[in-house]
């Protein structure tokens, strides 16, 4: 079995973010750099479908600049067998639809059973680039897992729908799963895992020049619409002055 | 301008939130032909035209099948946009139509600017703007766009013929939530924990707060996923939603999946060490502060008094 799993490098959503000379995108100086979050589950699941299978190869693919070698390096040490990496200076640059034609160009060929990719990215949240992967290797896809099985050559998973409710689907590979929040525990590497990471394949390659349908025109601060009163100071005033406020403007005191 | 809205139905019913997507097409003052599949006992109240297939025929969840008949009605009416719900079956769909048409597809929209559409970047700390050269796929953000006033009449239904289509997937059926250990939605007070606690332990900490003040322990998913609180107890969009007299979040930045669950609660008060994060737009309150130093403090004089 040949299984997928795409990744994209983002920064800590913690971060303070400061926009970029053009205001075009946010400025990479002093921001800490991590596996998009959704990510980590679509490896997880990829590397327990090769643990359970015995016999299987994890790729992993990532489209960014020479940063994202590093979650893709994690990826590896998690468990992954070698990589793709993509490399992209202008990543940000591309759409939904052209960063999903790119993976697709590097990965058609390939045949894969499953492609594991995140319900979308922390930084863009577009929740395209797996479903328009699928779309273009003409493979069926499910969105939204958190749920997986896999037996008798069958996958069985739970699409996580509004208000705690799933939706129970069986498909038969060839397919693209994009992975929710929770589907399972990601693991952190361990160091022989690292070091055995070293040793694996990244294959780097130059991104392809696919067609954007979307422009984007710019980039800011939301304007800010709440007034919320802001309270700084030390702990036992921040208590007095919140109290207060609480009497004064709630019932739930008494 | 002319759009085509595909409206959400569940189990054949027409979901109330459809009516975002007009209020949508009224902000843009365009015109809009809705698509379902539903059942013409339960239509919208709206003028206009409504494409129906029939949910027997057509089954719950079958993204082949949408596609395709949605693909069909714009060969009939060429709508410049095809407008859906951000929700698991909106975004599902879009990128399928996205690349079946090669309309450019936009995400999450929140705002439009003359022929910008805007929409959230980074936990919505950034707003991006984007342009689809007048023509595109959107979905749109629960609660961005809400109706002014009742809307009225009832919409010509055109059924659709619902051909036969090869699924791969096969739609076993639904599963319920769990039997919901604690309502939230008749709770006067919730203090809810979000990523900031830190670590498991220290969800005690919001936990004694909610219990000082009489009130439900909350949660944001992050910490329902780590699994520090069970899931019954999570708020937003897929956890429930609420409208308490008070709210508290304690160590929450403001995903907009949560804030779509809590933020018509009467009073907020938000708890955290960044007084930029999302949280602020939705608080009357902002206490900066660590929420481990801050929610004990506040606990201990409550129940002193």
């Amino acid at each position: 079995m040949k299984i997928l799993v795409c990744v994209k490098q983002v920064p800590d959503m913690e971060s303070k973010f400061k926009l970029d000379k053009n205001n075009k995108w946010f400025s990479e100086e002093d921001l800490a750099f991590r596996m998009n979050e959704y990510d980590e589950y679509a490896v997880e699941q990829a590397v327990q479908l090769k643990e359970q299978t015995g016999d299987a190869e994890v790729v992993v693919v990532s489209l960014g600049p020479e940063r994202a070698k590093e979650a893709v390096k994690k990826a590896l040490a998690m468990g992954c067998d070698r990589a793709v990496h993509i490399k992209d200076g202008d990543y940000y640059k591309k759409d939904s639809y052209s960063v999903a034609k790119n993976i697709y160009e590097y990965v058609k060929d390939e045949n894969f059973d499953i492609a594991f990719t995140g319900l979308q990215s922390q930084d863009r949240g577009s929740a395209q680039v797996g479903v328009l992967l699928a779309e273009f290797l003409d493979y069926p896809c499910i969105t939204t897992i958190i749920e997986f099985e896999y037996k008798d050559s069958e996958i069985q998973v739970k699409r996580e729908l509004e208000g705690g409710e799933k939706a129970v689907v069986k498909v038969k590979p060839p397919v693209v799963l994009t992975c929710q929040l929770g589907l399972n525990t990601p693991r952190y590497p361990t160091l022989p895992n690292i070091m055995k990471a070293k040793k694996k394949e990244i294959k780097a390659v130059e991104p392809l020049d696919t067609e954007n349908l979307l422009t984007f025109t710019d980039i800011d601060y939301p304007e800010k619409k709440g007034a919320a009163e802001i309270l700084e100071g030390d702990v036992n005033e921040l208590v007095e002055k919140t109290l207060d406020i609480l009497k004064q403007k709630t019932s739930v005191l008494k | 301008m002319k759009l085509l809205l595909v409206a959400e139905y569940k189990s054949k019913k027409f979901l109330e939130s459809n009516y975002e997507l007009i209020a949508f097409a009224d902000k843009l003052k365009a015109d809009y032909v809705m698509f379902g599949v539903g059942d013409e006992t339960d239509l919208p109240k709206c003028e206009g035209k409504i494409y129906l297939a029939d949910s027997e025929k057509a089954g719950e969840y079958n993204p082949s099948l949408h596609k395709k008949l949605i693909a069909e009605v714009m060969e009939k009416e060429k709508a410049d946009f095809i407008v859906l719900p951000h929700t698991s079956y909106g975004w599902d769909l879009a990128p399928r139509l996205s690349a079946e048409l090669a309309f450019p597809q936009v995400t999450e929209v929140v705002d439009v600017d003359d022929d910008n559409f805007i929409l959230p970047a980074c936990n919505g700390k950034l707003w991006r703007k984007v342009s689809t050269g007048g023509k595109g796929i959107i979905t749109i953000q629960g609660g961005a766009f809400n109706p002014e006033n009742d809307y009225e009449g009832t919409p010509e239904v055109i059924n659709l013929e619902v051909p036969s289509v090869e699924s791969k997937i096969q739609f076993e059926g639904y599963e319920k939530a769990e039997a919901v250990g604690v309502d939230l939605t008749k709770a006067e007070i919730i203090v809810s924990a979000g990523r900031g606690v830190g670590k498991k332990e220290n969800v005690e900490n919001v936990r004694k707060l909610a219990e000082a003040l009489g009130g439900e322990l909350g949660a944001s998913r992050p910490v329902v996923d780590s699994e520090w609180v069970e899931h019954s107890h999570q708020v937003g969009t897929t956890g429930q939603t609420v409208a308490p007299k008070l709210y508290v979040a304690c160590g929450i930045s403001g995903a907009i999946q949560h804030l779509a669950g809590m933020k018509k609660s009467d009073f907020i008060l938000a708890v955290n060490t960044d007084k930029d994060a999302p949280i602020a737009e939705v608080a009357d309150v902002l206490v900066v502060a660590d929420v481990n130093q801050f929610a004990p403090a506040l606990a201990e004089k409550i129940s002193s008094k």
